[in-house]
């Protein structure tokens, strides 16, 4: 067990350190940031003075590996654009994202599992039939899309819910800003969460339903009947626990785009995160930025990944192996 | 006479399909006694284990019981519906599985998934029910059983797998077992061990098995009766030496001639020619007349004759001519 998550650890790292290069080139292979940042009145000087503050004049791998020993420290730069460091800017930004992210990947994974559920127990029913056809607008529909429609619908047509913004937030410690104990800021949540969680939901849905239905042939659950066991158990306590171990794995990966995708609500609703940084750092050529939030979402996804394998082990009692085996 | 544990009579189970409706089984009358194995016997398709599941209630969609009647101690069960069933399933009707390797789920240790069919069924504490779970896998045979109760179904080999599914199908005492192909799907050396060990524990218990199988070796060993089906028709019923030794069915000698025997021996086994009909396309008259050595005019298109204990359901019995 031990010596399985260090393996795993050890393969994160790895990960870790490419993305890195990858981010890293970008300071190479993405334009010239001083073009943008001194703008058309400059002198030669200017140029090379800013160069050297910057460190763009060292060689590659120079750069790299102060890149790395920063990245390591938490410490990407400073902001071209704000000339502030980029850690900062970031630990400002994060608790929206996660705020949103968190709502959304509640949202997505209980409603996802309940109605793929739902809809597998109850797979010749009228309900679960409209659940499925309704879940293909879900899928198909692209995230912009459903948070404008949610917007028109919810803000224009019947103002009940705030169309941008993140509402009032409450400050919590040093740098944490919770928008859950105002009113406005709940209400500010609603559509946003909803628009970001809804694709994760009818994926998750989808998966359960069709998982679930495999697992209800199986003998088990013929023969966990033929004891006259209540539907109930039979249904959660035999078919669902052995339909987790692929929801699993999906259930993570989701939670890791529901945290890169956030860019596209974040830009609909204005939602101030991380993700509507990034793309302002697009527009405006901040690299470190850019290469900061790249790393972020890295670790994310790495960390999860390494969570969900873990959690194979709890549930599915053939992965472990360190047990006494024998017959 | 007692009232037989199970009794089905004319039973029959319909399945719509596209090519129209067919009847994998189609009047089956059989009785089972206290305390007695019935082996049923057949080819795969012959209804043997369609039976079986209408017996427990399990018959999967579209299939459903379209006539006859099914009687459990002397109560009627084949109108029962959802919730009743279910009380009656694992509480009177235990059944076994042809795989051990699938029928136990993977995520449950076997003490779990003990406890938890004792606990529907019987009115019982969880201490209790964990110490009943120990005394029913010792019962069945697995060394070590307070060690193993934690075990999960992995950990086990195929043998002592099937152990623990007879333990779960037995466990809430049920005074019928239906074994469906309980031994197919083991090693040749576990199969005996197995059969001897249902034998015994039914006997003990005074509990009536529906014993399917089409291992002729099996029927020999277990069974007190045996039951052969054809084409979803009961071609023969009968004591198990008779119907072995003096097999009266054209089909039953046939199936008996293709039995390979270590003992005696044979240089080539005995083929029944042609195949079993599909069910979409069931001939007039009895469906085994087309592979019949012993085939007449009428057995193509007259109605079977009636079927009795001891009897065959054929116009020209083997039996009967020997006599004449």
């Amino acid at each position: 067990m031990l010596a399985f998550i260090i393996r795993r650890v050890g393969q994160s790292i790895l990960v870790l350190l490419i993305v890195g290069l990858v981010a890293f080139s970008m300071f190479r292979f993405v334009g010239d940031p001083i073009d943008n940042m001194l703008g058309q009145e400059r002198t030669i000087e200017d140029v090379e003075r800013l160069r050297t503050q910057l460190g763009l004049d060292q060689p590659f791998p120079v750069q790299y590996f102060k890149f790395l020993e920063g990245a390591v420290q938490g410490n990407f730069g400073v902001s071209y654009r704000q000339g502030r460091p980029v850690a900062e800017i970031l630990m400002e930004r994060a608790p929206a994202t996660l705020e949103l992210a968190a709502v959304s990947g509640l949202l997505a994974i209980i409603a996802g599992i309940a109605l793929g559920v739902f809809t597998a127990i109850r797979r010749n029913g009228f309900a679960a039939h409209t659940i499925m056809a309704a879940s293909l607008v879900g899928v198909s529909l692209p995230t912009f899309l459903i948070g404008i429609l949610l917007i028109y619908l919810f803000s224009v047509e019947l103002g009940w819910l705030p169309s941008f913004g993140r509402g009032e937030t409450v400050s919590i410690g040093d740098w944490w800003t919770t928008g859950f104990l105002t009113q406005s800021g709940i209400k500010a949540l609603i559509l946003p969460a909803i628009t970001l969680g809804l694709y994760q939901m009818t994926l998750i849905m989808r998966l359960v339903r069709s998982e679930m239905l495999e697992v209800l042939r199986q003998d088990y659950i013929r023969f966990a009947r033929a004891r006259g066991l209540r539907d109930r158990v039979v249904n959660f306590r035999h078919a669902l626990k052995n339909t987790m171990v692929p929801v699993v794995t999906v259930i993570g990966l989701q939670l890791g785009s529901i945290i890169a995708f956030a860019i596209i609500t974040e830009t609909v609703f204005q939602w101030p995160g991380v993700g509507l940084l990034f793309i302002n750092a697009i527009q405006f050529v901040d690299i470190p930025v850019m290469a900061a939030y790249l790393m972020l979402i890295s670790v994310m996804f790495v960390g999860i990944n390494l969570i969900v394998d873990i959690l194979y082990v709890f549930i599915d009692p053939r992965l472990r192996v360190d047990r006494k085996g024998g017959h | 006479m007692t009232t037989p544990v199970l009794s089905i009579r004319n039973l029959s189970v319909e399945i719509p399909t596209r090519q129209g409706i067919v009847k994998p089984v189609d009047g089956v009358s059989y009785d089972i006694s206290e305390g007695e194995i019935l082996g049923v016997v057949g080819e795969s398709g012959a209804g043997k284990s369609m039976a079986g599941n209408a017996v427990i209630g399990l018959l999967n969609a579209p299939a459903h019981i379209s006539g006859g009647e099914i009687w459990l101690n002397g109560v009627r069960i084949d109108p029962l519906k959802g919730e009743e069933m279910r009380k009656l399933r694992g509480k009177e009707i235990g059944m076994i599985f042809q795989d051990p390797l699938t029928s136990l789920n993977p995520l449950l240790t076997v003490g779990d998934q003990l406890a938890e069919t004792m606990l529907t069924h019987l009115p019982i504490s969880r201490k209790e029910a964990a110490e009943r779970a120990v005394a029913a896998l010792e019962e069945v045979g697995i060394p070590g059983a307070a060690e193993r109760i934690d075990s999960y179904p992995h950990e086990f080999s195929g043998g002592m797998r099937q152990r623990v599914v007879i333990a779960l199908a037995l466990c809430a005492e049920p005074s019928l077992v239906i074994a469906d192909e309980p031994t197919t799907a083991l090693d040749v050396s576990v199969q005996a061990q197995i059969i001897s060990l249902l034998k015994r524990l039914c006997r003990e218990r005074g509990t009536a098995v529906m014993l399917i199988t089409h291992d002729m070796g099996v029927i020999a060993e277990a069974a007190d009766r045996v039951a052969v089906m054809y084409a979803g028709r009961l071609a023969e019923l009968g004591n198990v030496r008779d119907v072995l030794t003096q097999p009266r069915h054209p089909y039953t000698h046939g199936l008996m001639a293709s039995t390979p025997l270590a003992s005696e021996g044979q240089k080539r086994l005995h083929q029944i020619p042609g195949a079993m009909p599909r069910l979409q396309h069931m001939p007039n008259g009895c469906a085994f007349h087309p592979r019949c050595p012993k085939v007449q005019k009428r057995c193509s298109h007259d109605p079977l004759p009636p079927m009795a204990e001891g009897r065959a359901a054929c116009w020209s019995p083997l039996l009967a001519e020997a006599v004449e």
